[in-house]
């Protein structure tokens, strides 16, 4: 009953979401005024009935009601409630519900609180959402039903067990809310170009969910990085595997929109540029859902394989990608320029981050699907770090100079003499710590470079706060300070890492002590353990730094039985300075144990910077949430002071 | 009749390693000179591994991984260039197996783009900031 009460509700979104879109697209006619009025209720009806859909999908994962098809092939009544939860989600059926809920919360939510826009540009906004949500909701109740029913119940398969963590419980929802919160940007790209109103106003509007949806991105791949660095049991944290390029590639369009929406805001310049990587950002989101959705890559994360989601994602795709982009070439020419710049501006500083950035983008891009490309003519290539690393350098690397230095510069234009003192204090920086590392340490030519412009990055992250009044500092200059601080710490770990990282790799027997790095480790004892869905192996280790005091480590080498795997679950022993990364591996013949141990210093700082990042972002948006809030109750205390005068 | 013994182990290995053969001697150990370790290590993670899915043969619990593995750290002991090995591999299993694409006449792209994305962001920059105020 409860698996039928959310499918109807699903069909009454649906509904919805068509009525949206027609009244308006018909109010956007002369006359049509009365029609546009039904568009903002629609949208958030259609939201509440999505969002109750969903919350059906939850109620039957939760009761391990095996007659519905999904959770039976999905769930187990034995698991632990979080991971039944979880498992609403960790499917191809209910992932793809989830998706269209948020992107209908998120219709929803400008369509209550909106009201800046002319009403217009807002009515064919909410229009081009509908137009995007009707395509998910045909997708999941003619392909992906999430409610189906099964003829008779069987015992539930279970949650792959890679996924059965708490961690990753809630990364698909984090990341998701990331990649669809850019189809809000998507959709005022769209009303902005429909109705021609390309406007600072638009950008202020738009900017606040640009900035929410990229927080979201940057916390998601942060988290599933660190998932797959302690999860995967061999301490590698980032595999430019084409699930993590697809999280990463919005990411990239996100982080330059959202800098190049801020001069159209500020300046009234880049206007094109901003509808562009409005249009860029959500698709380079529904490109990464047909990715890993369409069952088009084998990977650790792809867990659906049928064809004709495949065809059908391809075609949403195509429509609307190829719509955006076709309506982006016919209007872009008539969007007048916006307001010139000087080459040493601001505006100029951000030219380069948003070009470089789309370059990497490019890259990305085109080493995701190249592989994809060559395999369909018979020919299967793969293309991995050694590629990804070296030529996303060529950009990023300059690009973080231009960091350094882009936000001492003023607006419109300004003089290099102005930023004399600031700049050669920033290369002396740079200068010193290349000799320095150059000397003292033998390391490979990217690392060099990479803690190099950790270094420059992170004195030139706050160079901004120079003579400026802390206490009357914008949240969201703070926000810059924090993020870009933020890029050269995960930069120092991501260097310090691939640079310094001890390995031990061995067979030991019980009592043994083994060297790695500044660490002794031993093996104290092996013992069996058994979990509510799992039974596993646990060595007990004695690790002393430094032949400092003794913590213990119990890595485990877990086997589930629904379904059936092995998987290696590593013990971190985290200090300011590192982590002891150990992992437990299969008995040998002889009676030892495989064990692999690795010393990685700061290697924690990838995630906090990540996180550090993520809560520059935050800054930034609090910041400017809270300045259009006192901005709506000033006006909306005008409004009644006239009102009052009025009446007088 | 010793080609024949050869002919059915080399048929039957790969399902006897499955289970109940111990593991290659290098596949968890590592070489003891750490020069000769840091090279293969170098090769290692740029190699794909064929039964897993999406890993590199340095980051991967299968057997065949682990195979792959204790073949490199003894060929890289016997003097073996990286390189070598990795054209050896190639020729064995396919380009797919090296994370490290080569410029062939199907990877050309790879390598031509990066260099026009880079004129490309060189004329945008260069065209965008040539409009003085």
């Amino acid at each position: 009953m409860i698996a039928e009460f959310g499918l109807a509700a699903l069909w009454l979104a649906a509904a919805l979401a068509a009525l949206q879109l027609i009244a308006a697209v018909l109010g956007q006619r002369k006359g049509g005024e009365t029609l546009a009025l039904l568009v903002r209720p629609a949208a958030v009806a259609q939201a509440l009935l999505c969002g109750l859909a969903f919350l059906m999908l939850l109620w039957v994962f939760a009761r391990t009601d095996l007659s519905v098809l999904l959770v039976a092939e999905n769930s187990n009544a034995q698991s632990p409630l979080i991971f039944k939860i979880a498992g609403a989600w960790g499917n191809h059926e209910g992932s793809m519900l989830l998706w269209v809920t948020i992107m209908a919360a998120a219709g929803g939510l400008i369509a209550l609180i909106e009201r800046r826009l002319p009403e217009r540009t807002m009515s064919a906004t909410l229009g081009a959402q509908a137009f995007v949500t009707f395509g998910f909701y045909t997708f999941i109740l003619f392909a992906s039903n999430p409610f189906n029913r099964l003829a008779s119940a069987p015992q539930g398969g279970g949650l792959n067990p890679l996924l059965q963590d708490p961690g990753l419980a809630f990364h698909p929802p984090t990341l998701y809310c990331g990649y669809v919160g850019l189809s809000i940007a998507f959709s005022f790209a769209v009303g902005a170009l429909l109705t021609r109103q390309v406007t600072p106003e638009f950008a202020r509007v738009m900017r606040p969910w640009i900035l929410g949806a990229w927080i979201f991105l940057t916390i998601g791949i942060t988290a599933g990085s660190y998932w797959s660095y302690y999860e995967l049991g061999w301490g590698g944290w980032w595999f430019w595997d084409p699930v993590e390029n697809a999280s990463l590639m919005p990411w990239l369009a996100a982080t330059a929109l959202f800098h190049s929406v801020s001069v159209l805001a500020s300046r009234d310049a880049l206007r094109t540029w901003t509808i562009m990587l409005g249009v860029v950002a959500f698709s380079m989101s529904m490109i990464g859902t047909f990715l890993v959705r369409s069952g088009i890559l084998t990977s650790v994360h792809a867990f659906a394989v049928d064809p004709t989601r495949g065809m059908f994602i391809l075609v949403l795709l195509a429509i609307n990608i190829g719509g955006a982009l076709a309506l982006f070439a016919v209007r872009a020419g008539t969007i007048a320029e916006g307001e010139r710049f000087s080459a040493l501006s601001r505006e100029g500083a951000l030219v380069i981050n948003n070009v470089t950035l789309s370059a990497v983008l490019g890259i990305v891009l085109l080493g995701t699907l190249y592989p994809l490309v060559t395999e369909a003519f018979g020919v299967r290539v793969s293309v991995g770090p050694p590629y990804f690393n070296p030529v996303s350098a060529i950009f990023v690397f300059p690009m973080l100079v231009v960091l350094a230095v882009g936000p001492l510069l003023r607006w419109r234009g300004d003089r290099l003499a102005r930023i004399k003192t600031p700049a050669i204090a920033v290369a002396a920086v740079g200068l010193a710590a290349l000799l320095a590392l150059w000397l003292i340490a033998g390391i490979a030519f990217l690392e060099l470079l990479g803690l190099t412009l950790a270094a420059v990055v992170a004195v030139a992250a706050f160079l901004p706060l120079r003579g400026r009044s802390l206490k009357r500092l914008p949240l969201p200059v703070w926000g810059m300070c924090v993020a870009h601080f933020g890029i050269a710490v995960a930069l120092f770990g991501m260097s310090v890492d691939s640079a310094f990282t001890v390995e031990t790799l061995t067979a030991a027997s019980v009592g043994q002590t083994i060297d790695v790095g500044p660490w002794k480790v031993r093996l104290d004892a092996v013992e069996p353990v058994a979990g509510p869905n799992w039974t596993a192996l646990s060595g007990r280790l004695s690790a002393s730094y430094h032949g400092g005091a003794e913590h213990e480590l119990t890595p485990m080498s877990r086997t589930f039985w629904a379904p059936p795997q092995t998987t290696s679950e590593s013990a971190l022993l985290t200090r300011w300075n590192g982590q002891l990364y150990t992992v437990i591996g299969e008995g040998t013949p002889d009676g030892r144990w495989q064990l692999r141990l690795w010393w990685k210093p700061f290697v924690t700082c990838i995630w906090l910077g990540g996180f550090l990042i993520a809560l520059g972002g935050f800054l930034a948006l609090v910041g400017r949430v809270s300045v259009d809030v006192r901005r709506r109750v000033a006006t909306r205390k005008i409004a009644a002071r006239r009102a009052e005068m009025a009446a007088v | 009749m010793r080609w024949f013994v050869a002919l059915v182990l080399a048929v039957a290995a790969p399902a006897i390693a499955q289970d109940t053969m111990p593991p290659a001697p290098y596949a968890y150990q590592q070489l003891a000179n750490p020069q000769l370790e840091a090279k293969a290590e170098g090769l290692m993670g740029t190699l794909r591994c064929l039964t897993c899915q999406g890993q590199s043969i340095a980051d991967s619990d299968a057997s065949m991984a682990g195979d792959m593995r204790s073949e490199i750290r003894q060929r890289i002991a016997a003097g073996e260039s990286p390189e070598h090995i990795r054209q050896w591999l190639i020729g064995r299993y396919g380009e797919y197996i090296s994370y490290k694409p080569q410029v062939t006449r199907t990877t050309w792209p790879l390598f031509v783009v990066p260099v026009l994305l880079l004129l490309l962001a060189v004329l945008i920059a260069a065209r965008r900031l040539r409009r003085r105020a």
